[in-house]
Parts: structure tokens; C-alpha cells; sequence
């Protein structure tokens, strides 16, 4: 099985699908030629064509809004926003829109918008947003971010396959930290949580990027064995996986890279509230961002967003209670 | 399947258009007075509390979707406005099923998930409207590009108003579909009024002087003249399907209604009103086919008849049931492909592409 690093496995499952599907095309600013801002389609435009790779002008409700329109006769557009954070801009047609469509009309519109998300690098306030808790609140959608090679592919997949409007998250942080193996041709991944590591006194809540953090904080713990679930997709969310946990474990960390008010963690934590209160022996503790842009210098940035000590103190403090 | 050039079908009679036949010339009538007699009905039926919300109509501005939508081949697409529920009907849908939606029953278009002429009938080659205008702008150009990309001659047309061309998306569209050459019409329905915002109040620069600067052309054509809308929107078809790109069609025409039922409109003139009373296009288009030797009373009466068997229909119809106010927010793979849009009548005698 070939070894590739997340970005690679991104590249990997878009050329697999495009391949094998001629109603799959790709639209984004500088994808083409250029081969994308972090060189995910590289390439791809000597394959398949300026047509179906297809560099757009500087317009993410135009990106988004005739993805929509080429969805409802039988395409199946996979969109690239530079950033996530310039979702902002295609937020109406995604939201009202797309996500709308099928409930009111009967139209299911199957795109998949793709979002480079996520900070630590100094991307300042608008190029490290963590947005999928807008799309979470937002009926219609589907929200998944992988946190794996395997499941970038894997999942990136199922979004161009799903019948439904998918947001894709990737993080950013991942593109050429995190390698593993892959497996070669096309594969979907489900939309359920993943057990990252099994553990028994304490499990770690988490997505994307933070399921690293996660990885990293509790991986030598003395004063417990600690869980952490991957939730690979926020909608659906994995309630029983999650309830299992809690079950299992009765100590939860929930951790958000994003924004803490209103963040899937938020969601976590009130499904564990609502279902799991009985099999909880301490508080429910969360990680996350405080409601701030994400500031630019590294001191400033590191300061906000989750790190692993951060993450091991709030573990230790749990398993003590 | 409905052919891609336009038959010519002249006939005698005065009318901006050679491409008609007298049985078109009063389908064109038939389908506005439809579009009135469905709206005044529903207006009724809103002020006996069978209509919930707010009710819209086009009242005065028929020509504009009827003319268009008239114009459009069956394996076209539709992006239709609030006022433009003639389209609808051209494109087939029931004025029983009409007078459903208005009234949130279950046998709506939407079911009773949206309100109003919030609808489309995928079916039928139409998509419903959002209430941000004009969103459908860049689904119509979405539309078009995916039939460039696969090479068929197929045309996307979407309708929208004056205080549209204000936003960001007026833009992106016009600048996208000139940019790509694309086979889309947009028919930018002028009624005067966005709300109670003037003209004067929403733009600097005729929007129809615009399309120029995004590279194609802009017509200015009377709105109120079915005929007229019909001619421009072949004449732009025939533009697009043969690759010669987007047109911007400006209708002009008049809001002789408030912007919903709640609205006296006391801020429009009186006189402005009266003066395009007198341009009514329903009225102008009755005095053509008169000429022409078409019994107009027998239409009427034809038309009248199904108004009344489509609200029997509609009042029939059970409201939704509450249990199911949660289904129906993912199409679930397991049941195979999702719909795409489908075809839509195409009654035009250049097309004569009607379902049976």
C-alpha cells in the first residue's frame, strides 16, 4: 500500500474520481495552471483539461452558485475554495441554496466545496478560520473532516459521491505533516467516527487537525489510559460512537480547534448532556479557542488555538477528579 | 424532443414577431390570462385566510414570462421569479397543483415546504427561487456552463428584478457567463420598483447599458408586449444555442400591484399607475388575436372553467401531514441516483414539444 502525505491523498481521491467519472469536474481560483494555492492539483490540468479543471475568475458565490447550477443538470462540480475562509463570500449559495434545494424542491444537488481550513502557520485572521460550525447549523449540509491520509481519500470520495451538497474540511496544518498508507484506487469512507487510539479512563473528542493534538497530549500519560475519537464527519454526527465512549470511559475532553461558542464540540457536549449524563463520573471539559480572530504573530497565535500541554493539563486534571 | 432551431411560421397579423402563428398568438393570450385569472383567485382565496403568509403576483407584468418562457425549448431550464408564474404554467405545471402551493397543501409543488411562488418543477426543467435576489442568476449561468462543457445546444434563462442588479451576484454572474461565453439569458424584469425603492434610488447607470461592459449584448424590450418578449428571447436563444453567448434582456414593464398583499404602495404616484394601465398587456394582446379572428369570450370562458376546476382540486387536497415536517433533507444513496431536471413543455409551434 502506497505511503502518501494527507495533501497527496487529497490529490490522490480527486484524480481517482475524475478518472472514473466524467461528470466530476473541479472549479477554484489559480487551480489550473497554477495547479492550486497548495498545489493540489498539480497537474491535473495537463490530464484532464482546462475544462474540467477550471481556473474561475475571483468569485466564490459564482464558484459555489453555478456549481449549484451545473449540479441540477447532472454534473457532479467539486469546488476549491483557496481558503476556507472565503467561504464567507459563497456562504448565501451554499447555505440557501444548495443546502435548501432538496427539502424544499425535491432537488438533491450533489457539490462538494472543499475548505482548506485551520490555522497554526500565521495565517492571521483570514486565512485560519475553522468555519464548519456555520455549515453544522445550517440544514441540508454534510460536514466532514478527515484527519488522516487515508480518510482524506477516503472521504473526499464519498463527499464527490454523495447524492447531497458535502462540505469538505481540510486542514491545512495536515497537507504535509501527516503521511500514512493509502490504499491505491477508489474507496469510500464512511460518514462515522473513528476510534484513534483505544483507552479506558478518559477519551478526547476531536476532528481534523486537533485529533493529532489529541494523539500527542495523551500518548504517554501516567494517571490514565486515555481514548481519543476521531469523528471524521460532524453531519451526520456519530452520536452512538460517541455515547460509547462516554460509556466506556466516563471522563470526557472534548477539543475544538475552532471558536469555542456554538463549535461541534458545543454539539458534543450537549449530546453527552442530553444522553450520556448517567455514564459521566466528572464534568464534561472543553478545549477550544476562545471567541477571537486567529491573530497573526506566532506568540499571539499560539496563545489561542489548542496546544498539547494545554490538552495534557485539562486530561490530568480530569483523570484527578 | 424538441428541435434547436426556431421554425419559421409567418402568418399574417401585426405583431413584432413573423415567428408566430395565430394558434400561438392565442396561447401566448391563453397563458396570461391564466397567470391572472390563478393570481386574482388566489388573492381571494388569501383574503379568506386559505392562503398563508403573504401572497405575491405579477399583476400587469404577464408579458414578461409568458413571452420568454414561451420562447424556451423543452430540454431548456428555468430559473423563474415571484412574478413570472406564467412560465410555470408554460412549462406545465397544473393550476390545481398552483393553488396547492399557495395554500401549503400536499399536493403543492413543494408540498407545502415553500410558500407562494417559491416553486419549481424539476420535472419540468424549472428550478425555485430563493428570496435572495438574484441567487438563481448564477445557477441559470451554472446551468449554461454545464451544457457548454458537454457540448450541447441547450440554453439556461433565469428572470430577475431592478433592485437585483444591486448586489454582488448581478455581477458575478454577468461577469462569469460573458467571461465563458455562455448560452444564458437573463431577463431583467424592470417593474419600477424593488419594494417601494425607486429607480432613481437603485442605480446610476442603466443595467441594460452594463451588459455591454461584460461583453455581450443588452436589449431594452417592451415588457408589456408579449410578442416583443417572445421575439427578443428567440432572437437570444438562437444567440446562445449557436455559441454566441449570453444575452441581457431588460423588460420594462410596471409593478401595478404592492409588493405583496399587505402593501397599498402609497408611495408609487397615481398617475404613474394609470398610465400603464392603459399599457395593459393582457388588453393589447386580446385586441391582436381579435384581429386575427380568434373568439377571445370562448377563451376566456375556457380559461375561467379551469381556474374553477383547479381550486375544487385544490381545496380537496389534504394539508401535509405534521409527521413528516422533518423528512426529506438528504437524498439517501441507498436510494439509487437522485433526480436531475427534466423536460418541460415546449408549446411554441417551433417547438411543439407538449407532454402528454
Amino acid at each position: 500500500m502506497p505511503t502518501m502525505t494527507y495533501l497527496q491523498a487529497i490529490s490522490d481521491g480527486l484524480r481517482e474520481e475524475m478518472r472514473g467519472d466524467e461528470r466530476v469536474f473541479m472549479m477554484g481560483e489559480d487551480i489550473g495552471t497554477f495547479g492550486g494555492a497548495f498545489k493540489v492539483t498539480d497537474g491535473f490540468i495537463e490530464e484532464f483539461g482546462a475544462d474540467r479543471v477550471m481556473d474561475t475568475p475571483l468569485a466564490e458565490s459564482g464558484i459555489v452558485g453555478t456549481a449549484i447550477g451545473a449540479a441540477a443538470v447532472g454534473m457532479r462540480p467539486v469546488c476549491e475554495m483557496q481558503f476556507s475562509d472565503f467561504i464567507s463570500c459563497g456562504f448565501d449559495q451554499l447555505v440557501n441554496v444548495a443546502g435548501k434545494m432538496y427539502y424544499r424542491q425535491g432537488l438533491p444537488i450533489p457539490i462538494t466545496v472543499r475548505l482548506p481550513s485551520g490555522g497554526g502557520f500565521s495565517g492571521g485572521p483570514f486565512h485560519s478560520q475553522n468555519p464548519e460550525a456555520w455549515f453544522m447549523h445550517s440544514p441540508g449540509l454534510k460536514v466532514v473532516a478527515p484527519a488522516t491520509a487515508e480518510d482524506a481519500k477516503g472521504l473526499l470520495i464519498s463527499a464527490i459521491r454523495d447524492p447531497n451538497p458535502v462540505v469538505y474540511m481540510e486542514h491545512k496544518h495536515l497537507y504535509r505533516r501527516v503521511k500514512g498508507e493509502v490504499p491505491g484506487g477508489t474507496f469510500e469512507t464512511p460518514l462515522t467516527a473513528r476510534v484513534a487510539r483505544e483507552g479506558e479512563d478518559l477519551v478526547v473528542i476531536a476532528y481534523g487537525a486537533m485529533v493529532h493534538t489529541a494523539l500527542e497530549a495523551t500518548a504517554d500519560l501516567e494517571e490514565g489510559s486515555v481514548e481519543v475519537l476521531d469523528l471524521r464527519s460532524l453531519v451526520p454526527l456519530d452520536e452512538e460512537a460517541i455515547l460509547a465512549s462516554v460509556r466506556k470511559c466516563s471522563k470526557v475532553v472534548i477539543l475544538d480547534e475552532a471558536n469555542a461558542t456554538c463549535a461541534a464540540g458545543a454539539q458534543v457536549a450537549a449530546l453527552i448532556a442530553e444522553r450520556g449524563f448517567e455514564d459521566l463520573d466528572g464534568p464534561v471539559v472543553r478545549v477550544a479557542t476562545p471567541d477571537v480572530p486567529i491573530p497573526f504573530s506566532p506568540p499571539l497565535e499560539q496563545a489561542v488555538l489548542p496546544q498539547v500541554d494545554q490538552v495534557k493539563e485539562a486530561c490530568r486534571e480530569l483523570l484527578a477528579y | 424532443m424538441a428541435t434547436n432551431t426556431a421554425r419559421p411560421a409567418t402568418e399574417e397579423g401585426a405583431g413584432p414577431s413573423e415567428h408566430l402563428t395565430r394558434e400561438d398568438r392565442a396561447s401566448l393570450l391563453r397563458y396570461m390570462l391564466l397567470m391572472r385569472g390563478i393570481e386574482e383567485r388566489a388573492m381571494t382565496l388569501y383574503r379568506q385566510g386559505k392562503v398563508p403568509g403573504s401572497f405575491y403576483d405579477g399583476y400587469g407584468q404577464e408579458a414578461v414570462s409568458t413571452g420568454a418562457a414561451f420562447a424556451m425549448a423543452a430540454e431548456d431550464r428555468l430559473c423563474v421569479l415571484h412574478r413570472d408564474l406564467a412560465a410555470h404554467i408554460i412549462r406545465g405545471v397544473t393550476p390545481a397543483r398552483i393553488f396547492a402551493q399557495y395554500m401549503g397543501r400536499a399536493g403543492g409543488v413543494t408540498g407545502g415546504r415553500e410558500g407562494n411562488v417559491h416553486f419549481g418543477d424539476h420535472r419540468l426543467g424549472c428550478v425555485g427561487m430563493v428570496s435572495m435576489l438574484p441567487d438563481m442568476m448564477l445557477v441559470a449561468t451554472g446551468m449554461a456552463m454545464a451544457f457548454k462543457l458537454r457540448g450541447e445546444a441547450r440554453c439556461a434563462i433565469t428572470w430577475f428584478g431592478d433592485g437585483s442588479t444591486s448586489r454582488g451576484d448581478f455581477h458575478e454572474a454577468m461577469n462569469w457567463a460573458g467571461l465563458q461565453g455562455l448560452p444564458v439569458i437573463f431577463v431583467l424584469e424592470n417593474n419600477q420598483y424593488a419594494y417601494s425603492t425607486p429607480l432613481d434610488q437603485q442605480f446610476a447607470v442603466d443595467p441594460v447599458e452594463r451588459a455591454q461592459a461584460y461583453g455581450f449584448p443588452g436589449v431594452s424590450v417592451d415588457g408589456n408586449d408579449a410578442e416583443a418578449m417572445f421575439e427578443a428571447t428567440r432572437e437570444a436563444r438562437e444567440r446562445a444555442i449557436s455559441g454566441g453567448g449570453p444575452t441581457l434582456i431588460e423588460a420594462v414593464t410596471m409593478r401595478m400591484h404592492g409588493h405583496a398583499a399587505h402593501d397599498d404602495m402609497k408611495y408609487v404616484p397615481k398617475d404613474q399607475v394609470e398610465e400603464w394601465r392603459k399599457k395593459d398587456p393582457i388588453e393589447r394582446q386580446e385586441r391582436r388575436v381579435v384581429e386575427l379572428g380568434v373568439d377571445v369570450e370562448a377563451l376566456r370562458a375556457e380559461v375561467k372553467a379551469e381556474i374553477d376546476a383547479g381550486v375544487e382540486e385544490a381545496l380537496q387536497m389534504p394539508m401535509p401531514d405534521p409527521g413528516t415536517a422533518t423528512d426529506q433533507l438528504f437524498w439517501d444513496p441507498a436510494d439509487g441516483e437522485p433526480p436531475i431536471l427534466g423536460d418541460g413543455n415546449a408549446p411554441w409551434s417551433g417547438f411543439a414539444g407538449v407532454k402528454t
